[in-house]
């Protein structure tokens, strides 16, 4: 018998089995890149995992895994929670695409959703959030902030997913303050507290008097907190330490709502395979207190954009928009489709310098 | 007072029963310090050591553990040959990783080409990727004399880097939209290295790792080389006397481990991982220098101790999803029982002797 | 494109090289008395929860670097209790030893995220921090760069001056000699490992305390690993351990600074020469009289 045919009747008895006994019992799995200490990234999902349990009680039992490494292990460890009967598992990183879809092909029985990924099954979703959306809102307020005219930006890895909140933190500090420049330092971690910090140092003396990151640790509040008269923003989670000064707002990944619901929708047996991409809107993308250090009439402009931005009223991508080179990517009114903006390898114009590779 | 006085041989009876000695002694304090986490101990225990094994869904772990053990062997089989002749590659993973590229881009150079010649290709690849990266301080030792131990570490710095640099740069995917990472290899059949039989774990990477046991034993207990081995680390003078040329016994030493710590890096590539990414190294290398001290430098040994430490890799996980143990705590409970290993090596070289106080 | 200001640069340089340049001194009196501990990375990070922690509780930066020197030390000792009583090989305990160090910190660490310790001031050094450049580089920062450099002095001075260094060498050169000379071997090694732990905890914790300063998991992210190859790129002096730390953290700031200044530069490359840049200075060392100590790594036991 192939290995498929044994997973897949062995997965099926197991079913039966589990329908018999846990009935009234769902359950979820959640599989992390990282430690839930990071303060980051996992933090967050893990957080979206203890809201359901506090939604659904006894209803519901989760599982997790931490710091699962990408590749062979995220495979055996998906395929463990399979087989230990879970329902539906959410894994919670871009570089477990792989493993979820071979898993996702032996258990056809079992729900997968795919955080950040690209390809999808009758029974693995994958979902995302628009963080890009969170992005304008953070340029704006730093455009409007920025005595020095001078943004640093700390950017983890040039992939799609970081040029883009480059992009879209550009366009919208701009549109507010013209003179504004963006100064980009590419750390290629997403996580080295010390590297970080020396990151944030660093556009700090080349006069940024704003900091944006696209990397999880708090190192660089710490950073602008010392340097004085530095503004950050709170990067996955809200970071609320750092408040008032320098931490004036932040982005916050809420997963908490979506796994409520993908849940909900495995116990009713309405789960489908899906595609989203959520952003402020459907409250996937969370916008942190804005602090009383930001004037009140920048804090109503920002936040004026944010309900523009959530009612679909305004799309962060509106023409006209050029490319860094100058040739003309969309035109007046023109809204950017999905899939450019997946694939977004490109800085829009304006910015100087270049993505490396 | 307590002395300890040197065996004139090792002790066969304690050579065998001194790591079942440390899992029981680890298994002890593992099992108070998960109970100090409020969960049950016996269980805990349990479900480290026994279900993967025989629990419920063995049949999906049996083969698992020889996925995860395969590298470790392959790699520390290679290591162990210098740690007897005194020659102290600790830098597999920089040339786990080396093999890796070389083997993953040789294989993503041929794409789409459909061939049988493509592996075999990617398997020369990748043994030459490792071996070359082991001669930089095989050669450096020869010519310069440097320390052997510090240069290959230094390398395994610098192979990451070139890691991060492949997966984010040549060897990017063309169709994966602009995320880091190459080509999945199990997509494309020629280059993948697919279990030999389905459903065993057994992939090539397997059976390399049983013939370099095999040959490594052959050769350590048969062949002139290996008893130069044996003598250049138990006696490096008397092997000079007997002709042992030192030289050559390092380039042969880094150059074998290198090579198969190579091997180690294409099969996982090429098969479990897949692709090229930035976290693809997960420290087999290091790892892999603990299995060759476990198993005491010894091929059977070795392939024991990997086994049992994919066994607690697995246990673990296990461990974790089941009765939510965190992850910190498997880490501590495997550092536990590497202690534990490693400090009842003693008995087997040294006797305990209670002795009254001597006037020196 | 913007100016980098050197002084700017320099200054931030001394902090980014503070850790690793205590860890290294630390592992430096270790392989000077001849052992080989590659746990450093393990030490590191149990000093930076341990110190994190304590000063947490205690409000106390000072008593939290104290807890971190201690903590540093304490796992140091199974180290020194593995390798030099019960006789295991070095390589090897030390690599558990990080796998037992990272284990055990976030353990401890589990209910310390998202916290803000207190806050280390900056020494005032009235009017010197004001002479212009040499004020910024040298005197604006917090205590422990000071005293990093002043341990750097001392472990010069211990190991070229004084008698315990002369003994530490000699244990380090050649251990039988040394036995046969009527050093306590095993004992001058313990204490050369506690050492090497409480700086490397001293390490952790200027990390979680003052640089980041917080705590998260792993947080340490391979600082140990350089500081062993800082070591061997000193080629075991004082000294130039401290060259050595401003050259790689230099690095790194560099590259930093040179991104933030808006230069294109090849990052991963640039990365990676640190390591390359210590290969040569070892190939270079091989022809200088300077070389690692002789019993480095080498089990001792007296009846041999």
């Amino acid at each position: 018998m192939k290995l498929t045919q044994l997973l897949t009747s062995a997965a099926l008895a197991l079913g039966l089995a589990t329908t018999a006994v846990a009935q009234d019992k769902t359950k979820v799995g959640f599989i992390y890149v990282g430690p839930i200490g990071d303060g980051g990234w996992t933090y967050e999902h893990d957080k979206g995992r203890l809201a359901i349990e506090e939604q659904f009680g006894d209803a519901v039992e989760t599982v997790y895994q931490e710091s699962v490494p990408e590749g062979a292990d995220a495979e055996r460890a998906i395929t463990q929670m399979a087989l230990q009967g879970a329902d539906l598992i959410f894994t919670t990183s871009f570089g477990f695409m792989e493993a979820t879809l071979a898993v996702a092909k032996k258990f056809p029985d079992v729900k997968f959703e795919h955080a950040t990924g690209y390809k999808t099954l009758p029974n693995v979703s994958t979902y995302s959030a628009r963080f890009y959306e969170g992005r304008a809102v953070q340029g704006l307020i730093a455009g409007r902030m920025t005595q020095s005219n001078i943004i640093g930006y700390i950017a983890s890895y040039p992939i799609p997913e970081v040029i883009r909140g480059i992009n879209s933190a550009y366009l919208h500090a701009r549109k507010v303050n013209p003179d504004v420049e963006f100064k980009i330092i590419w750390a290629y971690t997403w996580f080295d507290p010390a590297k970080e910090a020396d990151a944030a140092q660093a556009l700090i003396e080349q006069g940024a008097d704003v900091i944006l990151q696209h990397t999880d640790s708090t190192a660089p509040q710490a950073a602008a907190e010392k340097a004085g008269n530095v503004i950050t923003f709170g990067q996955a989670s809200d970071m609320a330490e750092y408040k008032p000064l320098p931490r004036v707002s932040s982005i916050i990944d809420n997963w908490a709502p979506y796994y409520i619901d993908r849940t909900q929708a495995v116990i009713d047996g309405t789960w489908e395979s899906q595609q989203v991409w959520h952003g402020i809107g459907k409250g996937m993308v969370k916008i942190g207190e804005i602090t009383d250090a930001v004037p009140a009439d920048v804090k109503a402009e920002a936040l004026a954009l944010k309900e523009a931005i959530a009612s679909g009223e305004y799309h962060p991508f509106t023409g006209p928009i050029n490319r860094q080179d100058g040739s003309a990517w969309l035109a007046e009114g023109e809204i950017a489709d999905d899939g450019t903006l997946l694939g977004m390898d490109f800085y829009v114009e304006g910015i100087s310098g270049q993505i490396p590779n | 007072m307590l002395m300890l006085e040197k065996r004139p041989q090792p002790s066969r009876i304690w050579t065998w029963a001194t790591p079942p000695l440390a899992v029981l002694v680890t298994m002890i304090a593992g099992g108070a310090l998960f109970a100090a986490l409020g969960k049950d101990p016996v269980e805990a225990i349990a479900t480290i050591f026994w279900k993967p094994l025989f629990g419920e869904f063995a049949f999906y772990y049996r083969p698992q553990l020889l996925i995860k053990a395969a590298p470790l062997i392959l790699i520390a089989t290679g290591l162990s040959l210098g740690f007897r002749a005194g020659v102290w590659n600790i830098g597999a993973e920089g040339q786990y990783i080396l093999g890796a590229l070389t083997g993953a881009g040789v294989g993503l150079a041929l794409y789409p080409l459909d061939s049988a010649v493509v592996f075999p290709l990617m398997v020369i690849a990748g043994a030459l990727g490792g071996w070359a990266w082991a001669m930089v301080p095989a050669l450096l030792k020869v010519r310069f004399g440097t320390n052997e131990i510090l240069v290959s570490l230094m390398l395994v710095y610098v192979a990451e880097q070139l890691l991060a640099a492949m997966a984010l740069g040549p060897m990017r995917n063309p169709d994966g939209h602009g995320f880091p990472g190459s080509r999945n290899l199990r997509d494309y059949p020629s280059a993948h290295n697919a279990e030999i039989i389905e459903g065993t774990g057994m992939h090539w990477g397997v059976a390399a790792a049983v013939i370099a046991v095999t040959a490594a034993y052959v050769l350590l207990s048969r062949h002139i080389l290996g008893f130069q081995i044996r003598l250049a680390g138990q006696a490096p003078r008397a092997a000079r006397f007997s002709g042992v040329r030192p030289g050559r016994l390092v380039v042969v030493c880094l150059g074998t481990s290198g090579a198969l710590a190579g091997l180690a890096g294409l099969f996982e590539v090429a098969g479990p991982a897949g692709q090229v990414s930035i976290d693809f190294n997960v420290g087999y290398g290091f790892t892999a220098i603990i299995v060759a001290f476990l198993g005491r430098l010894h091929p059977v040994g070795i392939a024991l101790a990997g086994l049992l430490m994919a066994l607690t890799y697995i246990g673990g996980e296990m461990a974790q999803s089941t009765l939510g143990l965190p992850a910190a705590a498997i880490q501590l409970f495997q550092g536990m029982l590497l202690f534990f290993l490693l400090a009842v090596d003693l008995l087997t070289n040294y006797r305990i002797r209670f002795r009254k106080k001597e006037a020196a | 494109m913007g100016a980098i200001d050197p002084a700017l640069l320099l200054a931030a340089l001394v902090v980014a090289a503070t850790p690793i340049l205590l860890a290294a001194l630390g592992e430096l009196v270790v392989e000077r008395a001849g052992v080989l501990n590659l746990g450093v990375e393990g030490m590191m990070i149990t000093g930076a929860i341990c110190g994190f922690a304590v000063a947490v509780n205690t409000g106390s930066p000072a008593i939290g670097f104290a807890a971190a020197a201690g903590g540093g030390a304490v796992l140091a000792l199974l180290f020194a209790l593995l390798t030099q009583l019960a006789l295991a090989n070095q390589v090897a305990s030390g690599l558990a030893l990080t796998l037992f160090g990272l284990g055990l910190s976030s353990l401890l660490g589990q209910g310390y995220v998202g916290i803000k310790p207190p806050s280390t001031p900056r020494l005032d050094l009235g009017p010197l921090s004001d002479i212009p450049f040499l004020g910024r580089v040298a005197f604006s920062h917090d205590l422990m760069v000071y005293l990093a450099l002043a341990l750097v002095a001392a472990v010069w001075a211990m190991l070229k001056y004084t008698r315990a260094g002369l003994i530490l060498r000699a244990v380090g050169e050649n251990h039988d000699a040394a036995h046969a000379l009527g050093y306590r071997v095993v004992r001058v090694r313990v204490l050369a490992i506690l050492f090497g732990g409480a700086c490397a905890g001293l390490g952790g914790a200027y990390i979680s305390l003052i640089r980041v300063p917080q705590w998260t998991e792993g947080m340490t992210a391979g600082a140990g690993w350089i500081a062993l190859a800082l070591v061997v790129f000193a080629s075991w002096k004082a000294g130039r351990v401290l060259l050595g730390a401003w050259l790689f953290g230099g690095v790194t700031v560099l590259q930093l600074n040179l991104q933030a200044a808006g230069f294109a530069i090849p990052v991963e490359y640039l990365s990676m020469s640190p390591y390359l840049i210590t290969i040569l200075v070892l190939i270079i060392m091989s022809a200088d009289k300077s070389r690692a100590p002789g019993s480095l790594g080498r089990i001792f036991h007296a009846s041999q």
